[in-house]
């Protein structure tokens, strides 16, 4: 079977691919498009860790064909930054150490951003239901959802 | 899983005509969050896969009538953010918001729940409480058919080949009438039902239940209606009377098997608590109303 050609926008600029039917959104950024910083955890939709944008829509890529990307927007922890300038939560988490290995890390800062997207002020019960298709194996959880929580008034307060 | 085609039809005919014609083995892909499960742990290799979101008729959430049609492309995370429809029917979206994250929430569609055909679904014993119906398209044309007939065992359907679901439809809602839907898991989030219970009911002005249905997930090989649970609320005030009925009824009704998740015996009492808390929640419901 031949590859098919994709057209998609990754973190805002157009972005071409040839990928197999079978290969998942998460394969294609990887290994063909060269943005690592989504990981492969699980690969059943159970761990987060390659959780992306799919048209502003929080998604694990692992569980999306490449080919479906066709003609959509993707956003990848590789587009959180403004250049050198970290996003809030990442700054947040640096600051409060909410990693240890970091493995989960991209795809908990992609799917806390989608929150504080839609809720600049969510309870800690939200956060946690929120985030818990994120799995975290080191951290226990509690400085991840501070850190969110803490971002969240941060933002608040920035732009009271 | 080498070699398997990709196909994303514009139309429910084109759909119908792939897999129709497909010689080896042809899935249909909404949301994926089963179906790329399933090939990812090599318990199907299709050849073909036939991606339905693109079907106009698979998408979006239509009133009509006071009822509703749902799009089988229709994630959870849509659902839930439909105002009308979480106020009309809030057993059967709680029901479909509760399949998986909100990762998962973004792509699962409840028709790809009903297909998937788990006993565990946990869309499926709301949207049969609810008395709706799915458009199952195929080479013969359409036609409407009760949800409770499409599963018929763990993972098996009876939609025939060439055949599948494009949307499920919510009938109109009379007034004093509520729904809802609760879960077992051993867990708080993220794990699959034990017992799962829908409820829908009506109530007239005086508050006396008028109709009622109640429906059992995850306790035996498919979904169990239990007559005697809707016997026991109709005519009552669904009071404390009544909702024990409901529970004795459920937890007769209830034909769990035995794993590490759930002895049958706690299941069985699971079943009664689940059914009769579910009429009490939809009954508040139907008084607000």
């Amino acid at each position: 079977m031949a590859k098919q050609h994709i057209t998609t926008t990754i973190n805002g600029e157009e972005a071409e691919y040839l990928c197999e039917a079978q290969e998942t959104l998460l394969d294609v950024l990887r290994d063909q498009v060269g943005l690592t910083g989504t990981k492969e955890g699980c690969s059943s939709g159970d761990c987060g860790a390659c959780s992306v944008m799919l048209d502003g829509r929080l998604v694990c890529s692992c569980l999306v064909l490449g080919v479906e990307a066709e003609g959509k927007t993707v956003e990848t922890i590789e587009g959180m930054a403004d250049g050198e300038e970290l996003h809030p939560l990442q700054q947040k988490f640096l600051e409060e150490a909410a990693l240890q290995c970091g493995f989960c890390t991209p795809g908990v800062l992609v799917a806390a951003k989608a929150l504080l997207d839609v809720n600049d002020d969510p309870t800690e019960t939200e956060v946690r239901y929120w985030l818990a298709g994120n799995l975290c194996r080191c951290t226990g959880y509690d400085k991840i959802i501070r850190a969110v929580m803490d971002t969240a008034a941060d933002l608040r307060g920035a732009s009271a | 899983m080498s070699g398997m085609r990709y196909e994303a039809p514009g139309s429910v005919d084109e759909a119908v005509t792939l897999l129709a014609d497909e010689k080896g083995v042809a899935r249909v892909l909404a949301g994926g969050t089963d179906l790329l499960v399933q090939m990812r742990a090599g318990m199907i290799s299709p050849d073909l896969v036939v991606d339905i979101k693109k079907i106009a008729e698979t998408k979006g959430i239509t009133a009509n009538g006071g009822g509703f049609s749902i799009g089988a492309s229709v994630s959870g995370a849509e659902m839930g953010e439909h105002a009308e429809l979480t106020a009309a029917w809030p057993g059967v979206v709680e029901g479909a918001e509760l399949i998986g994250s909100t990762q998962v929430q973004g792509r699962a569609t409840m028709a790809g729940n009903l297909c998937n055909a788990s006993p565990a679904a946990d869309s499926v014993p709301a949207l049969i409480a609810a008395g709706a119906t799915c458009t199952v398209a195929g080479p013969n044309g359409q036609r409407e058919v009760p949800v409770e007939d499409i599963p018929t065992g763990p993972g098996k359907t009876s939609l025939g080949n060439g055949e599948f679901v494009v949307d499920i439809k919510l009938p109109a809602r009379p007034a004093h009438a509520g729904d809802a839907y609760l879960r077992m898991i051993p867990r708080t989030e993220m794990d699959i039902a034990i017992v799962g219970a829908g409820v829908n009911l009506v109530l007239d002005d005086s508050g006396t239940c008028t109709e009622a249905c109640v429906v059992l997930g995850a306790v035996g090989p498919t979904t169990i209606t239990v007559a005697d649970a809707a016997a026991a609320l109709v005519g009552s005030k669904v009071d404390e009377a009544a909702l024990a009925a409901v529970s004795a009824a459920a937890s007769a009704a209830a034909s769990p098997i035995n794993d590490k998740r759930g002895t049958v015996e706690y299941r069985t009492k699971v079943a009664g608590v689940l059914a009769s808390r579910a009429a009490a929640i939809a009954a508040d419901r139907a008084r607000s109303k």
